[in-house]
């Protein structure tokens, strides 16, 4: 049922006020994939995804959909294609969980017309896949940190969009729930297509959910491709500056990446 | 699974929605009453068949100056400037997401004053003047505030604190007019201190009356945007919201409402500020507290001029009974604010 896209960039640029902050990316987001943007901090791993969501202009290159120059496609129905999480929106006051997720019907509906079954049918799903129903009617203030992160993917979700960005959604969760997180988001990418895109901080984690890696360093894409391929010693030497070994993850056999660091260094049993 | 779950869902959205409609309904038939007690109390107090019969083009001796000229003015400049305190304030309060940023505090009411009073105490110019600079007057001192708060990066606490100091230099200004003015002009301070209802007259409401019927259904139909604005400047574009023309849109609209009332009546203290959150605290979270937010504001000056005429011996202008609502309020948001560390 879902279609394919292909999301292109074409050596962008793009940063704040003067600064520019990544320097001519180009890259094609594989689709119906989980892709990973990786990097270390300020090397414009939310710039880039900000940039591919529209959020930021870029200075020079061009970003296309489907062939279509995005700037030119119009905000609302680019909003019913690509959805983007940012990484802290903003809670209004007293607001119930049925009610924020039902905010990201907005681009479904027009100026005069009200809620229809549709819109009721797509947060009830959205609501369903993150498995936040029995949450409904509380409020917002009433969650916890892991429930609350649930309820802004659903609201994303609602928007029902074939495209998903997340700026950092397991910041600031415990292990658990960034766990549960990145498996709902799997069970979406699986089961509906939806190609989502991500930044995430925890390197291992990245490799063991992304089907495919894009490692920054410093605004450049140094290396792009399937976790096994991007995620080397080397590569970690260079983007994050980590001496470190690369194993095979025991659980997904994805690569697992074990930093070397000064002491504890335990070796032939004796320790250094 | 999937039905059960939708009805579950329904079934909050409606008790929420079916709150937002009884509130509604009610301040409206609040509205009714206090607009009706305006009509019928006075020195004299007159049967409700005989101010509805003056209503509807008959003669009554007494009744129908009492109603025609001083009483139905009064009312319309009440309830129309009542409306547009109470859905700009909102807007300003939702939109800069802090209740004390709006335009009673931040000085935009004193801005249009000050422009009003320019052009009636100096200029001596004809009413449609006074309306478009009082708009003017609100405008510019947004756009003061706006470059004197902005800085290197965007605070709420720094917007509200230059908006404070802007306002008291409006009103030294204002009290400079008023005392270079012309002696009969000099009653009229109290009405450009704190606002007042009296001496409206049904030949200064068009302006008002218009700029409502035009801006505040602009304002109604931008409430779903507003309420994806909350949501913060990405989430929200990334809705499919074109932030900065819905909030270009939503502030000139609300500046053109506030001035245009306040140069009809003053700036009635603290109505602006008081309206947005009792409404939204009777319609609660989710739902556009817009119109009820300029039901309250109407409700608020046209109870608050009753009793200002009528519970004390000496008649108090609308602003004074507002204000000493409104002051308390201010404090303890300010107390509160202070110790969240935000000021």
């Amino acid at each position: 049922m879902k279609l394919n896209h292909t999301f292109h960039a074409e050596g962008i640029s793009a940063g704040y006020n003067d600064r520019t902050v990544i320097h001519d990316i180009s890259l094609e987001v594989p689709s119906n994939k989980i892709n990973v943007i990786i990097g270390a901090n300020a090397c414009g791993k939310s710039t880039l995804l900000k940039t591919l969501a529209r959020l930021l202009k870029p200075t020079s290159g061009e970003i296309s959909l489907d062939g279509k120059s995005i700037s030119k496609i119009p905000p609302k129905q680019f909003a019913r294609m690509v959805g983007l999480l940012p990484q802290s929106p903003i809670v209004p006051e007293g607001i119930t969980v049925t009610d924020l997720v039902g905010r990201g019907r907005f681009p479904h509906q027009s100026l005069f017309n009200g809620w229809t079954t549709a819109d009721t049918e797509a947060v009830a799903e959205a609501m369903e896949t993150m498995n936040i129903t029995e949450l409904a009617n509380q409020h917002m203030d009433e969650l916890s940190g892991g429930q609350r992160q649930r309820v802004w993917i659903a609201m994303a979700l609602a928007q029902q969009t074939d495209i998903l960005f997340l700026d950092e959604p397991t910041t600031f969760l415990d292990i658990t729930y960034q766990i549960e997180i990145l498996d709902l988001l799997t069970d979406l990418n699986r089961k509906r297509g939806t190609t989502i895109v991500m930044v995430l901080h925890d390197i291992n984690l990245s490799a063991r959910y992304a089907d495919y890696i894009f490692a920054l360093h410093k605004g450049k894409l140094v290396k792009e491709g399937e976790p096994s391929h991007v995620i080397t010693p080397a590569l970690v030497k260079n983007i994050f500056g980590l001496d470190c070994t690369v194993i095979e993850d025991p659980i997904s056999s994805s690569p697992l990446v074990v930093p070397i660091g000064r002491h504890h260094v335990f070796q032939n049993n004796v320790y250094s | 699974m999937k039905n059960k779950s939708m009805k579950y869902i329904m079934k909050g959205r409606k008790r929420r929605h079916l709150r937002w409609l009884y509130v509604t309904v009610s301040l409206t038939i609040l509205l009714f009453i206090v607009s009706w007690a305006m009509l019928l109390l006075g020195s004299t107090i007159y049967p409700v068949k005989d101010v509805i019969s003056v209503l509807l083009g008959e003669e009554i001796k007494g009744a129908s100056f009492a109603v025609h000229s001083i009483r139905l003015p009064r009312m319309i400049a009440g309830l129309f400037a009542g409306f547009a305190f109470g859905i700009g304030g909102h807007i300003f309060q939702t939109m800069l997401r802090n209740p004390l940023a709006n335009p009673n505090v931040i000085g935009i009411t004193t801005g249009s004053s000050a422009a009003a009073v320019f052009c009636i105490v100096i200029l001596h110019t004809s009413n449609a003047v006074v309306s478009i600079s009082s708009i003017v007057g609100g405008l510019v001192t947004v756009l003061f505030i706006y470059v004197f708060s902005k800085g290197k990066s965007f605070s709420i606490g720094r917007l509200i604190l230059v908006g404070i100091g802007i306002q008291a230099m409006l009103n030294s200004f204002i009290s400079y007019l008023l005392l270079v003015g012309a002696q009969q002009d000099i009653p009229a301070a109290l009405r450009w201190l704190s606002g007042s209802l009296n001496g409206s007259q049904m030949h200064d409401l068009p302006p008002l009356i218009l700029g409502v019927m035009i801006f505040a259904p602009i304002i109604i139909l931008l409430g779903k945007q507003l309420s994806i604005l909350e949501l913060g400047e990405q989430a929200a574009t990334s809705l499919g919201v074109r932030t900065d023309r819905t909030r270009l849109l939503l502030i000139v609209s609300s500046v053109c409402v506030i001035s245009l009332a306040t140069a009809t009546t003053g700036p009635i203290a603290f109505v602006a500020f008081l309206s947005g959150p009792i409404a939204k605290r009777l319609v609660g979270a989710g739902y556009s507290a817009i119109i009820p937010a300029g039901l309250v504001g109407a409700n608020l000056v046209l109870a608050a001029d009753l009793v200002g005429q009528f519970a004390f011996e000496v008649r108090y202008p609308v602003g004074i009974i507002t204000g000493i609502i409104g002051a308390p309020y201010l404090i303890y948001l300010l107390i509160r604010m202070n110790r969240k560390g935000e000021l």
